[in-house]
């Protein structure tokens, strides 16, 4: 038995190393699957969710149309209610009993990081398009991920730096008081202090909350320039409404550090006009955004947001890598992706670092005018295109065990 | 000047905010109050109601055109009456079992309302805007009130204190005080006690969605409004003793200024304080500051 036993790793051994061996498995049963894991009910349902798989059905279809590849594509999805076990028992049964190749979105640190360890373990692919937290390419690092689209170092240092760069030198922040808030905070404060700014205090409240004006009181008084959210969600709409509520807004100006467009949407011009955030993806853009978003748009009456064009953009590189490759496994489809510029509507020359990190540009946004805007979801001013390099952690500074020097 | 090393505008600035928050609480712990008072039912549902009654002015604006003052007449109107269905269907078999099963039953009926609110309208919300005539504010001095919400603290005042009125003042809130005490008694003089009931459920919805309009314009409206808030609502009915008119409109004005307070000297902490207090109101006085025992 033993002998049998090994015998069969051996075999098994040689097989994960021969080349010729690996290539000649082609696509696995003949089918690439997808799995798009992401909030389909709760908090992040409307940034990420339903639109994140119609995102991923797009992606599909023009791959398909365009490339015209020799294997099937198949998506299923699942709503992982923004839980890390629920997430993890998923991953597993679709990995183990659907054969899915790749999980994508992944909205939620927790989420983000419980399924990439048992991608890991099983050797399979994710891509996080969802999730912001550092540690997803930094300590908790895998090399069968890639994170896309966004994340909190890129936060703080497009929207501190430029804030700071536009003449908003002293700060204070509305911080959602559990560890997100925390991170986004200290970050941002490096940043700030860094070029010259100033931090003149902080107000740390509980989360999630639904009456900031006391808040929003101390900040006022604090006589800062700039009032930095560090929060999320409904507690940074709620923020920004009660800010021109008071009046604090626009004679202090407000710098949401995590925004989608989706909240804009829900607030409307009145309330965010002025602000700047930092994101990934502008649908006005250029034609190639425009267009894309246009053919988004008719199916979900939404624009999309960052989350759910970063996942277009993850699968499309994903798929072009796994034609390109002749197979679905894992490590030879990663070597061509890292390998492979990202070059579509969502990215230019954007590339996939040794950490996992896809580096692509981002933008410094400001929210227009009610009166600036000339037609529906004409929401921002691009300030800036903040290059890959510098909106995201410098690989030196990476904590990532793939990338030890 | 300085008290405790915050500055005596800063201070007055939170108090007054204290007391806006404060009304809400009031209003929102009113209409659980009287529930429960009368129905023996602890209304889980009532933050729902409460988001529904915003949703439900968001809705006639939106699709209908109807303006916020008629929201604020129509919206408690609709939403009562989707209470005196709920009451007539479905709760009326809950009164002779214990509490517990009315508040298991009202907390399930909670959950499946935001299910359907945030399955239909999503969950990041729609914004209600001010209405044009108290849109604006004044500058007093030591802050910049919104006219909205001073005019917020007025119209709960207004209707909490005519609803005390009503029910202590009042022959037909004789009836009702008459039928919590002794329910069989009041139906011998000949007085239809289900019916009293059932619009009692109903005006307690209605008071729950009366304070959603007046939210609406203050915060997002969006399906879990109602959820964030009652929790707190529920332990200001406790701190003013589960039941007592006065004791929640009291409780609820004196929680809104605490809370303002830690608010400015320990803002960590001003989502706890009034457990805090609840606990410690529980150990001195069960029956709350304003109930009696049972």
């Amino acid at each position: 038995m033993k002998r049998r036993l090994a015998g069969a790793l051996a075999v098994a051994g040689l097989l994960a190393v021969n080349p010729a061996a690996m290539a000649q498995q082609k696509i696995s049963d003949g089918v690439v699957k997808i799995g798009v894991l992401t909030d389909m009910s709760g908090t992040y349902s409307d940034l990420a969710g339903p639109g994140s798989l119609l995102a991923v059905e797009m992606a599909v279809k023009d791959f398909v149309e365009k490339e015209k590849p020799n294997f099937k594509i198949e998506i299923v999805s699942a709503d992982h209610q923004n839980k890390g076990d629920i997430s993890a028992n998923k991953a597993r049964e679709w990995f183990d009993r659907d054969k899915v190749d790749v999980i994508v979105d992944l909205v939620t640190t927790s989420t983000a990081l419980a399924v990439m360890k048992v991608a890991k373990e099983k050797n399979k692919i994710t891509l996080v398009s969802g999730a912001a937290s550092t540690p997803i390419t930094n300590e908790q690092c895998t090399d069968t991920n890639v994170h896309w689209t966004y994340d909190t170092y890129a936060l703080a240092v497009g929207t501190g730096r430029a804030v700071v760069q536009q003449g908003g030198k002293s700060w204070f922040f509305l911080t959602a008081d559990y560890a997100f808030g925390h991170s986004l905070e200290r970050d941002t404060t490096a940043i700030v202090e860094k070029m010259g700014g100033k931090v003149l205090g902080s107000v740390r409240h509980p989360f999630p909350a639904q009456d900031f004006s006391s808040f929003l009181l101390k900040a006022q008084a604090s006589g800062a320039q700039v009032i930095g959210l560090a929060n999320a969600g409904n507690d940074t709409i709620n923020s920004i409404k009660q800010a021109a509520e008071f009046g604090i807004t626009p004679k202090q100006s407000l710098a949401g550090l995590l925004m989608f467009i989706s909240d804009v949407h829900t607030l409307g011009l009145k309330a965010t006009q002025g602000m700047y955030l930092t994101t990934g993806f502008y649908w006005d853009y250029n034609d190639e955004t425009r267009a894309w978003s246009k053919r988004f748009f008719e199916s979900r009456k939404r624009m999309p947001t960052m989350v759910q064009a970063g996942d277009y953009s993850a699968v499309y590189h994903y798929l072009k890598a796994v034609k390109a490759a002749g197979t679905d496994d894992t490590m030879t489809v990663m070597a061509k992706m890292k390998a492979t510029p990202v070059n579509d509507f969502f990215a230019k020359n954007g590339r996939i670092r040794d950490d996992g990190r896809m580096v692509h540009d981002m933008y410094l946004v400001q929210v227009k005018k009610p009166e600036e805007s000339r037609y529906p979801w004409d929401y921002y001013h691009i300030r800036q295109v903040i290059p890959g390099d510098q909106a995201f952690m410098p690989l030196s500074e990476s904590k990532c065990p793939l990338v030890k020097k | 000047m300085e008290i405790f090393g915050v500055p005596l505008q800063a201070l007055m600035a939170q108090l007054l905010i204290g007391l806006i928050n404060g009304s809400f609480y009031a209003i929102l712990s009113l209409g659980l109050a009287i529930i429960f008072g009368m129905l023996n039912i602890i209304n889980f549902a009532h933050g729902a109601q409460y988001m529904m009654g915003a949703f439900c002015a968001w809705i006639g604006l939106t699709y209908l055109g109807i303006n916020y003052w008629w929201a604020l007449l129509l919206s408690p109107l609709v939403v009562g009456l989707t209470g005196i269905i709920i009451e007539r269907a479905m709760l009326q078999w809950l009164y002779k079992l214990d509490h517990l099963y009315g508040l298991l039953f009202t907390f399930g009926l909670a959950l499946i309302i935001e299910g359907l609110f945030r399955y239909q309208f999503g969950i990041s919300g729609e914004r209600y805007p001010v209405p044009e005539l108290l849109a604006g504010g004044m500058d007093l001095g030591f802050m910049f009130l919104p006219n909205y919400r001073a005019w917020v603290v007025v119209a709960s005042l207004v209707v909490c204190l005519a609803t005390w009125y009503f029910i202590e003042r009042t022959k037909l809130g004789a009836y009702l005080r008459a039928g919590t005490e002794n329910p069989k008694l009041l139906q011998a003089f000949g007085v239809n006690v289900p019916l009293v009931i059932t619009l009692t459920y109903g005006f307690g919805v209605a008071l729950a969605a009366f304070a959603g309009v007046l939210a609406a314009p203050i915060f997002n409206v969006n399906p879990v409004m109602g959820s964030n808030l009652i929790i707190v609502v529920f332990a200001v009915v406790v701190i003013g003793g589960m039941g007592s008119i006065l004791g929640s409109i009291v409780t609820g004005l004196g929680l809104g200024l605490i809370e303002g307070l830690t608010k400015v000297y320990y803002p960590e902490a001003s989502a706890v304080v009034v457990f805090v207090i609840m606990a410690i109101v529980l150990l001195t006085r069960p029956a709350g500051l304003f109930g009696k025992e049972r």
